[in-house]
């Protein structure tokens, strides 16, 4: 197993990939945007009824459902106090022309570690809640489906597992008399989250030396360079540069171009949330 | 936070008696692996890569490769008995899978691929001990394998991981600092062109410490950027002097 480039063949043809080049230089963008503009969000929350939670966003084409469900298992050993956080990602065959059947690819897996990583440093959930006495904790399994692909997969994933988890209830931990924990589904609580604290998650892309907030699927294609920072509360909770390279300079003003794309990723996620 | 078994920081020192922005011994061997085409040795304190670059060669199966350029391929991989604890799966797990990804992503901007249209070049890393800062030291030896066997490149990509202890900004973590530290931050780095080229984050960082961790991470690669030139030298000079003598 070994890391291939590129990875899957996507392809663009040079004539689109030059114009989308040129037209950025400038500081245009072929769907009319201005670099530090993002594609319109939607947030739904509680889109499939078999799920402990679960929300469904769109960034302008792209379409991301993320289900939680709740499951009870052991604690890690480095952690025996605290609950259990598991990610999973699956680009499905219907996102796009370049997807195939099979297990979770790179960028899948990358995917779902960069979403897990923004949850899993910031407060917005409390692991040591999730413990449940007698050595067992609950685990939390997100999985996100990427259903539509049109660019910035990560920054979509990761509203979609913000707000699946805000909308998870808790089945209660049942002790039978024979001494067996295991789960009611019956009998459920809302998970506690803070909102104020959710980690968000942006995308900067980079074409010559501009930079731009929620790159599309062809603009994808065509980039210098890519990185994503997430944020929660006052703080960067994770950071991961997914293409190309970045001077000190630019680092710094794809950080601040970043806290701004936050601010309506922010708005967008509060209105539809609380 | 979990408590470490023993303090990360006390007066100004790490656990291991350095200074914090002090890296721990660097060690560099250049074509350590004969059959190889290019092949390097790095060692970050206990923490030990070995990297090996077959090709360019043919591109198998062939419809994988580009008519306008080569194709790279990365794996990390890290041995069973490379930590600490219990034995590690040998099955490649979802973290050795992305790391081959930051890495190979972290080499792509200084190889020039142009230059190999319809071939491939395979680099292949194995962690033989593990300490922390696994993935940076992977880098620099991937850089220099790459370099070794004569491959295109506009520069060296030095590896360096930069992290939050107790508060304070820190080079070079060990095991112990990355599982317990609040931080942890690795970092690729082309000295010359000054510009990073793998950059992931973990943990709560100020925006401040942010900025002062990129800038001690220059610092550090600049330091291992001299440290690896001359192990290249070194090889080179020392064929040189077996063929024409001093």
């Amino acid at each position: 197993m070994a890391s291939i480039s590129p990875y899957g063949k996507r392809f663009i043809s040079y004539l689109r990939r030059e114009q989308i080049r040129r037209l950025l230089s400038t500081r245009y963008r072929l769907d009319g945007r201005d670099p530090e503009s993002i594609r319109e969000v939607q947030i739904k929350v509680g889109v499939v009824k078999t799920a402990d939670g679960s929300a469904e966003v769109k960034i302008g084409r792209t379409h991301v459902v993320a289900g939680v469900k709740v499951g009870l298992g052991q604690p890690f050993p480095d952690a025996p106090d605290e609950g259990v956080l598991i990610v999973g990602a699956e680009v499905l065959p219907h996102a796009s022309p370049y997807t195939e059947v099979g297990p979770p690819d790179e960028s899948a897996i990358e995917l779902a570690r960069v979403v897990d990583r923004g949850i899993r440093h910031c407060n917005y959930l409390d692991f040591k809640k999730l413990a449940v006495e007698g050595g067992k904790a609950y685990v939390l399994w997100i999985d996100l489906y990427v259903i539509n692909d049109d660019g910035n997969l990560i920054d979509a994933a990761n509203l979609a597992a913000v707000a699946a988890l805000k909308n998870t209830q808790m089945p209660a931990v049942l002790k039978e008399d024979s001494g067996v924990v295991k789960l009611d589904r019956n009998n459920k609580t809302p998970l506690q989250v803070e909102l104020d604290k959710a980690p968000i998650a942006v995308s900067v892309g980079k074409i010559n030396n501009v930079l731009f907030l929620d790159p599309t699927f062809e603009e994808e294609l065509s980039l210098d360079g890519r990185i994503t920072f997430t944020f929660a509360d006052d703080k960067i909770v994770a950071v991961q540069k997914t293409l190309g390279s970045f001077t000190p300079g630019e680092l710094e003003n794809a950080l601040s171009l970043a806290l701004r794309g936050r601010e309506y990723f922010y708005t967008a996620l509060k209105k539809v949330l609380g | 936070m979990k408590k470490p078994p023993v303090p990360l920081l006390q007066n100004g020192v790490r656990s291991d008696g350095r200074a914090p922005d002090q890296m721990r011994d660097v060690q560099i061997a250049v074509g350590v692996v004969s059959n190889a085409d290019g092949s390097a040795l790095v060692s970050y304190g206990l923490t030990t890569a070995v990297a090996a670059v077959y090709g360019p060669r043919e591109m198998h199966p062939r419809h994988l490769s580009l008519p306008d350029r080569g194709v790279m391929r990365v794996r990390y991989h890290m041995a069973p008995f490379s930590t600490k604890d219990e034995r590690k799966n040998p099955a490649p797990s979802r973290r050795e899978i992305e790391i081959s990804k930051v890495l190979r992503e972290g080499l792509e901007p200084a190889v020039i691929l142009e230059q190999y249209p319809r071939s491939r070049i395979d680099v292949f890393i194995e962690i033989l001990q593990a300490d922390g800062s696994t993935r940076v030291a992977s880098l620099t030896a991937a850089s220099l394998a790459l370099a070794d066997a004569g491959i295109y490149m506009r520069d060296l990509v030095i590896g360096v991981s930069v992290g939050l202890i107790d508060g304070v900004v820190a080079l070079d973590l060990n095991g112990l600092e990355d599982q317990y530290g609040e931080g942890d931050m690795p970092v690729g780095y082309m000295p010359n062109l000054k510009k990073f080229t793998l950059l992931q984050l973990d943990g709560a960082w100020d925006y401040s410490k942010f900025t002062e961790a990129l800038n001690l991470a220059i610092r550090g690669a600049e330091y291992i950027y001299q440290k690896a030139r001359d192990a290249l030298k070194n090889k080179y000079m020392s064929i040189a002097e077996e063929i024409y003598g001093r």
